[in-house]
């Protein structure tokens, strides 16, 4: 016997900072709207994340994607300031640009290429600028010897992903979205165009359905015609003691948070993983943190996590509305921090049926299939 | 604050500073407890909001005990030995970030 | 593989795994914190003096026997070695003095110990307040007793044992509040008779009532609504008994309500654990020889449930001869044999912890606060803020680490989480074995940023004893 839950219009399959975020601009548009989130031990890239706002180097391989990214950066203040109105929480935005260290001259060699091939593909809105030893220690006066140079965006920035999640989901409550925890979805079908999601003996329908579920998505995707070919990737992060103030601008693995702590991980986009094992990882990232910032060295490092994060073959994301199933979404991503703004923004302008935004055009599972 | 019981039999003694200032303790007792001996009260204030704290487990569990000795910053002085010569700052909030030595 | 066993631990359980398994021929390294063998219960015996020998008992002195034994056996000791990860595969790597060792067996014993439950109450983190059981290391590691007037607050047999000690010590206490509610009788009542079985354990308990009793100490029994007022230091403790409130004066209060597993190593390791409901606190699911539910992993002594020190001690002797079962040292009509006897001391020791269990049981208001009392010291994060997290949907606590920030401090979690589990069972209204613990992850003790980066580039070192 089945219970049937109030209808909505929109149910949205993931709790997390992608599920949130658009839940979140469904709600603002007055949508009635219902997540469906799992238990406090599913895997989660919200936990895994590293809370940069962040363009440069994004997109070498693909120019729309750079152009999202950047869109996104330009928007998130006007949602900081939204969602800080409407639940009272700072989010510790800051963007006074953003610092990617080299320690050698060939990695300098590197960014100038990516950074390069981007501003010719883009055009004159990509700024970057490449600085030596002593331009970077003017910005940044931690730096150890051993940084060469580092590459320069001005529109970088980070954002506490605690503080973030924290506040969307605040702001989904007051705007009256249900948040449903330990909701593990077993099937959607789709009836006179309505979907029904079921969840053990519950049922849930909607008028719509956004899989935002991460790694579920590969799963729930067929059940509406769909295609998510994500894979896990182990991100690695760790994080020190509370320290006092000591680094004002995020680098792509190195950043202070606003509570003092040191954040260190790195940028998925551009290093990859290679294939070591926990402890390998974790020294390679604090050995090149200490060698960035020699004041780290005697800093103690309170944590470590790893989580799963979601990468695509090509790792861009993968945003389409099923052919089959209309009203059937799938977001996935793996830059859900940077891009939570275009997920309330423009993206939930697209669920609620307007024209998709030009520059997701390309970011159908079709690619994959080439 | 603590002092030594009435069955102390041992009278030997150390030299430690604290904050700079040279202070005698009892040899062979835990940091925590020598500085607590010593009347330091609050042993340091906490990075968050700067209230004062004082150790409640002397057993490496609650991390109250932070100070920084000699070159180590933010150790537990509960779970270390003083030593003769030994230099102890209390923690005043987040750890200032001086140069590495 | 640098041993057949390693033990992490040298308190009763751990110093006794070492024994036996270096008797039965395992090559064992031991790794303890403490710069001597002990653990806790035993801590610094080795060199405690006649007069404190007195005053701690012959229950303490006793561990000096066990410490000789351990450093007469053929075991390698790594002494003031801190354990700041495990991998799955029993890689174990610790700090002494700085200097990274890393270490690997087949077979690896956990007896890190209990560790007190948390008495978060209005004012428990003012200077001057401290759990019970820090009194009592103060008088082991260093003949040392709080001065002034000093005030013990809670319940259980350590709080009177430490009052005791004090006053043999010349501690000038100025009361003794039991929190212990009325109910906890009739819960007790139905294990007395088990209890009386241990007529020597129940006479000491008596004794030590007479002993306070003797000596005027005021006593307030029933006692609900604690707070330490004090601006700056703790200056009084304040509570209700007898239907009315009271305040006694002190420059230290002392907090008890009874010990818990120390699960930090078992749940880093992701074993399977149970809530007691008896004890309310988790612990992890052993088998007759104390292994896991991850092969080759056992836990002895208090870290598997609480049963005290001698307890503890059967069960180091217990998971050892299982070790050496596993390693194939021993088939398995040796190992029953040797165990026999040692079963047959351990149900002897527990047969008074039922009555204890219920008659000690901690009250409601203990073990899940509410209001703006601090659970989470490190980040301050008061049991509002906890119960506010299920509002954004959740359900556990590892969601409500990531929305309070609770348990993200250096003490990753050992003082809060019993708490945070707790509250937000009471909150959701389900058992805490629904709600689960933190995911608890490496380091288990902070090391440095440097110290980290060194093992890029530190070959393994073969450390051989």
């Amino acid at each position: 016997m089945s219970t049937i839950a109030k209808p909505v219009d929109t149910i949205v399959i993931g709790g997390g900072v992608v599920g949130l975020s658009i839940a979140y601009g469904l709600a603002r548009e007055g949508e009635r709207v219902r997540v469906l989130d799992e238990g406090d031990d599913a895997f989660r890239a919200a936990r895994g994340n590293f809370g940069l706002v962040w363009v440069q180097g994004k997109g070498a391989g693909m120019p729309a994607y750079a152009k999202w990214s950047m869109a996104a950066a330009r928007a998130w203040p006007a949602m900081a300031q939204e969602l800080t109105g409407l639940t009272g929480i700072d989010l510790q935005l800051s963007q006074p640009g953003g610092l990617h260290l080299c320690l050698n001259d060939s990695e300098v060699d590197a960014r100038i290429r990516t950074l390069g091939r981007l501003a010719d593909n883009i055009g004159e809105d990509y700024r970057f600028e490449i600085l030596d030893h002593t331009a970077t220690k003017a910005m940044c006066p931690s730096i150890g010897r051993e940084v060469v140079g580092a590459s320069y965006m001005a529109t970088d920035g980070h954002v506490s992903p605690l503080r973030l999640l924290r506040a969307l989901a605040a702001a989904n409550i007051a705007l009256d979205t249900e948040i449903c925890p330990n909701q593990c979805v077993d099937a959607i079908s789709y009836r006179h165009g309505a979907f029904y999601v079921n969840v053990g003996a519950r049922e849930h329908v909607a008028a719509k359905v956004v899989l935002a579920a991460g790694l579920g998505n590969r799963r729930l995707a067929p059940m509406v015609q769909l295609d998510a070919p994500v894979e896990p990737v182990r991100g690695q992060v760790l994080i020190s003691e509370r320290v006092a103030p000591f680094l004002s601008m995020p680098t792509a693995s190195v950043r202070q948070t606003g509570d003092g702590g040191v954040q260190i991980g790195d940028s998925k986009e551009e290093v990859g993983f290679d294939n070591g094992t926990t402890i390998e990882q974790l020294s390679r990232m604090a050995d090149r943190a200490v060698r960035s910032f020699p004041v780290l060295g005697g800093v103690n490092l309170v944590r470590t996590w790893g989580a799963l994060r979601i990468m695509t073959r090509d790792g861009y994301p993968i945003y389409e509305q099923s052919r089959e199933c209309p009203g059937a979404f799938v977001v996935t991503c793996h830059s859900g921090i940077t891009l939570a703004s275009q997920h309330a923004g423009p993206i939930v302008q697209w669920i609620r049926g307007g024209e998709p935004p030009e520059h997701i055009q390309n970011f159908k599972a079709g690619r994959f299939n080439v | 604050m603590f002092s030594p019981a009435s069955a102390v039999d041992s009278q030997e003694h150390v030299s430690i500073t604290i904050n700079g200032k040279e202070t005698s303790v009892r040899a062979g007792l835990p940091l925590a407890l020598a500085l607590m001996e010593a009347g330091i009260t609050p042993l340091r204030h906490s990075v968050v909001s700067g209230a004062p704290r004082s150790p409640l487990c002397l057993m490496g569990v609650c991390f109250e005990c932070l100070v920084h000795v000699d070159d180590s910053r933010n150790v537990e002085s509960c779970m270390i030995e003083v030593r003769q010569g030994m230099s102890v700052e209390l923690a005043n909030g987040p750890r200032p970030m001086e140069s590495a030595p | 593989m640098t041993h057949d066993l390693i033990v992490i631990g040298a308190g009763p359980a751990g110093m006794s795994a070492a024994i036996t398994a270096a008797g039965l021929g395992l090559k064992t390294l031991v790794l303890d914190e403490q710069a001597r063998p002990g653990g806790q219960i035993y801590r610094n015996v080795s060199r405690a003096t006649g007069g404190m020998d007195k005053i701690l008992g012959p229950d303490y002195v006793y561990g000096r026997q066990i410490v000789a034994a351990l450093e007469a056996a053929s075991v390698d000791i790594r002494l003031s070695s801190t354990v700041w990860d495990i991998t799955p595969d029993f890689c174990v790597r610790a700090l002494q003095d700085g200097k990274a060792l890393q270490f690997q067996a087949p077979q690896l014993i956990v007896a890190s110990g209990a560790l007190e439950r948390p008495s978060p109450v209005p004012g428990w983190t003012l200077p001057g307040v401290l759990n019970a059981g820090a009194a009592q290391i103060a008088m082991k590691s260093g003949a040392s007793i709080p001065s002034g007037r000093i005030v013990l607050a809670g319940g259980g047999p350590l709080l009177l044992l430490v009052a005791c000690q004090l006053l043999d010590a010349g501690a000038q206490l100025a009361g003794v509040v039991e929190t212990s509610p009325a109910e906890n009788l009739v819960h007790a009542a139905p294990s007395l008779l088990g209890a009386l079985r241990s007529p020597k354990l129940l006479a000491k308990g008596l004794a030590m009532t007479m002993r306070l009793r003797k000596a005027g100490i005021p006593w307030h029994k029933r006692a609900a609504g604690l707070r330490i007022e004090g601006q700056d230091k703790a200056e009084a403790l304040s509570f209700t008994a007898g239907g009315q409130r009271h305040r006694l004066e002190a420059d230290t209060v002392l907090l008890h309500h009874g010990v818990i597993p120390n699960t930090q190593i078992s749940r880093l390791l992701r074993t399977d654990h149970d809530w007691n409901e008896a004890q309310l606190a988790w612990q992890p699911r052993l088998d007759a020889f104390y292994e896991t539910s991850v092969t080759g992993l056992r836990i002895a002594g208090d870290g598997g449930g609480i049963g005290g020190a001698r307890a503890a001690e059967a069960s180091g002797r217990l998971a050892a001869i299982g070790a050496a079962h596993a390693l194939g040292r021993l088939d398995g009509h040796e190992r029953d044999r040797l165990c026999a006897p040692e079963r047959k001391n351990l149900a002897a020791q527990m047969r008074i912890r039922p009555f204890l269990d219920a008659l000690y049981r901690p009250p409601k208001w203990v073990i899940v606060p509410e209001g703006e009392t601090i659970v989470c010291r490190c980040e301050e994060v008061t049991a509002t803020d906890i119960r506010n997290s299920v509002a954004l949907g959740s359900r556990g606590p590892n969601q409500t680490k990531f929305y309070s920030r609770c348990g993200m401090g250096p003490c990753q979690g050992r003082i809060c989480g019993p708490t945070v589990t707790q509250i937000l069972a009471d909150e959701l209204c389900v058992s805490p074995s629904e709600i689960g613990a933190y995911q608890v992850r490496s380091p288990l003790k902070p090391i440095t940023l440097q110290q980290m980066a060194s093992l890029r580039e530190a070959p393994k070192e073969k450390e051989t004893a």
